[in-house]
């Protein structure tokens, strides 16, 4: 059976939940190979193998910290080149995708982006247009390259020899052309990442101000949620930016989405439509955001989120 | 002096790369025979997001005292000269505009190529690009030419300084945001936070009908043609399914016990 790479999103060694479902995926498609890149990558090298990795390829080179994306797409290329991978899975998020666009240029393979599936054919189904159409989608040429959005698979455990191979790198000055001066943290610690969450409660608009967003927040953390806002709050500087969900937002794939005085743009829907579950709640009726929520509730979130706040601790008993 | 848009620089060039879209608001569809967007039928605009890069080129030549050109550079069908128009009437310099039959159906790779061909024959300290494009939202473009130029790639900028012959930007990141800086020529992408984009005035409207306007072929800007096309792309669109509209659910009206309405929905679907 071929290998299957799977890139690791990793922050100093500990691996993000899609690494484990990207493994997941890959056990489907061959045999998967982790390749574990940058500061605290042998850390993150032992837990893999709890997810099926036989072979777990290592590089901690200085430059993987101290340049943008350049040295990873060499890393990869390298191992695309000595193993011949029958694809390469790559998480679906901005440097994810741009290891990817890059490593797609360097081996001469297609690239395929935000993957919700791969069949063992290596056919990529995407879900594009705001989720009104699902394509499936090929690669023609080359080692097929492909970007796979968070929460497409449900990660489970399966033993893999996780046999760990140190790779050395050389990179060029083209992969040493952007620096990295500096990484400055501006979110709030402590909840689980955007991106990753399995429950998504955003504020817009309807929140009023910043203090107002701690009604969403009490609520999230009930949950065990991430907090996302809408395009009005974070410009209105309510909210950070990066938490700001739809089109120029991040994208969010949840289980169940609560969006908070939010009208529903379509700037905004791009980004949350094709989550599994809708909860709107609007003192709108013809908010249009009604129109795609599973659940609607029609009233003042001031009323409402902190009573459905309480509810929640309650049954949590 | 360094302003937030940069020192002086004796005349430097820009290039801004747009792209002609569907309108969002529309209703984009697929073709049924070679499973490619449907241009044709739609309403279509200037990239959202690109109008943001074209306001960035603007305000760093107004930092450089006017000591800047800035070109416009799209590749698509012939009716793409209409959002030329508008970023020429924004206040851009000049356009080229790549446009051939053999492109049609090229996906992001071969795009790449194609203006990554086109920027061969232009001069440039700095390409900047829209984060994503909201067509195809892969969000790649940036670092595909980056890769195919071997100039630097600075791309999810929120913040642009350019100082001299570098340019350090904030790089917008999942919990903050990263310092990255490089030499010029670079290869860069903005995202909406970064500024507000102008509206043409009515005299930019005028002016932009006689600004230069270059159109290109593939033969012109020495583009293979069987690099480029639908029939060549590295990867393709095998099937497609239009999904049904999502439906509305239940629509419930609050009568004070609201929350525990949501609640209780919440606990048939196995939530809470
Ligand atoms: C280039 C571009 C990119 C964009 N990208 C994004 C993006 O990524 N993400 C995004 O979200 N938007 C984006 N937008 C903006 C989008 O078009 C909308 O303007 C935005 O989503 C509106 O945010 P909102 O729903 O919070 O505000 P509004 O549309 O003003 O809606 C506020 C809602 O709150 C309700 N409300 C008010 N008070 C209460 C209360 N007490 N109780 C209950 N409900 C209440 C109101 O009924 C209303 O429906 C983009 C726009 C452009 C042009
Ligand atoms: N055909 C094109 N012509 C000009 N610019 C393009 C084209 N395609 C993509 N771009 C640029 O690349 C950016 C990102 O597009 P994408 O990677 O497709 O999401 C856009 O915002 C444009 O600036």
């Amino acid at each position: 059976m071929a290998e299957v790479l799977v890139l690791v999103d990793h922050v100093d060694g500990a691996p993000k939940k899609v690494s484990y479902e990207l493994l997941t995926l890959a056990r489907t498609l061959g045999e998967p190979s982790a390749v574990v890149l940058g500061k605290g990558a042998s850390a993150a090298a032992e837990k893999v193998g709890a997810y099926g990795a036989e072979k777990v390829y290592v590089c901690e080179a200085e430059e993987l910290s101290s340049y943008l994306v350049g040295p990873h797409a060499s890393v990869l290329a390298k191992l695309v080149q000595e193993k011949s991978p029958a694809a390469v899975l790559l998480p679906s998020n901005a440097t994810g995708k741009e290891i990817g666009a890059r490593l797609a240029v360097k081996t001469g393979g297609g690239l395929l982006t935000d993957a919700v599936g791969v069949t063992p054919e290596l056919v990529a189904e995407q879900q594009i247009f705001g989720g009104a159409v699902t394509v499936q989608s090929k690669v023609q040429t080359g080692t097929p390259i492909i970007t796979v959005r968070p929460n497409s698979t449900p990660p489970t455990e399966q033993a893999g020899a996780g046999t760990v191979e140190q790779v050395t790198a050389e990179f060029s000055d083209a992969d040493k052309a952007s620096r990295l001066v500096e990484a400055v943290v501006e979110a709030k610690g402590g909840r689980p990442d955007l991106g990753e969450a399995s429950i998504v409660v955003s504020g817009g608009r309807g929140m009023g101000n910043a203090e107002n967003f701690s009604i969403v927040e009490k609520l999230a953390d009930t949950l065990g949620a991430a907090v996302g806002a809408s395009r009005a709050a974070t410009d209105a500087g309510w909210y950070p930016h990066q938490n700001q969900v739809g089109q120029t937002g991040r994208t969010v794939s949840p289980q169940l989405y609560i969006a908070v005085g939010i009208s529903g743009a379509i700037q905004h829907r791009a980004g949350m439509q094709t989550s599994k579950t809708i909860v709107a709640i609007n003192k709108d009726p013809e908010a249009p955001i009604f129109e795609l929520a599973d659940f609607g509730l029609v009233g003042d979130l001031f009323n409402v989120v902190p009573q459905l706040t309480e509810e929640i601790e309650k049954r949590k008993g | 002096m360094q302003s937030a848009y940069g020192g002086r620089r004796t005349s430097m060039n820009i290039v801004v790369l747009v792209k002609q879209v569907p309108d969002t608001w529309a209703e984009r569809k697929l073709k049924a025979d070679d499973k490619t967007l449907d241009r044709a039928s739609v309403d279509v605009v200037m990239n959202e997001i690109d109008e943001y890069a074209v306001e960035e080129a603007l305000k760093l030549k107004e930092a450089a005292g006017g000591e800047a050109s800035v070109t416009i550079l799209t590749m698509g069908p012939d009716r793409a000269v209409e959002t030329i128009r508008k970023a020429l009437s924004m206040g851009a310099d000049k356009a080229v505009h790549l446009s051939d039959e053999a492109l049609a159906g090229s996906d992001a790779i071969q795009t790449s190529y194609a203006i990554a061909k086109v920027l061969d024959t232009l001069e440039y300290d700095l390409v900047i690009c829209g984060s994503e494009a909201t067509d195809s939202r892969m969000s790649v473009m940036a670092a595909l030419l980056a890769e195919r130029t071997g100039k630097p790639q600075l791309s999810g900028a929120r913040k642009v300084t350019v100082d001299g012959g570098n340019v350090k930007i904030e790089r917008q990141t999942d919990n903050g945001y990263d310092v990255v800086e490089a030499p010029l020529p670079a290869i860069l992408s903005v995202v909406e936070k970064i500024n507000e984009p102008r509206y043409p005035s009515f005299k930019g409207i005028m002016a932009a009908k006689s600004k230069p306007l270059t159109t290109l072929t593939t033969a012109d800007a020495g583009i293979e043609a069987d690099k480029v096309g639908l029939a060549n792309a590295p990867s393709q669109v095998v099937e497609f399914s239009n999904k049904p509209p999502r439906q509305a659910g239940q629509i419930v009206k609050d009568e004070g016990d609201g929350g525990a309405k949501v609640a209780d929905f919440l606990a048939s679907q196995k939530i809470i």
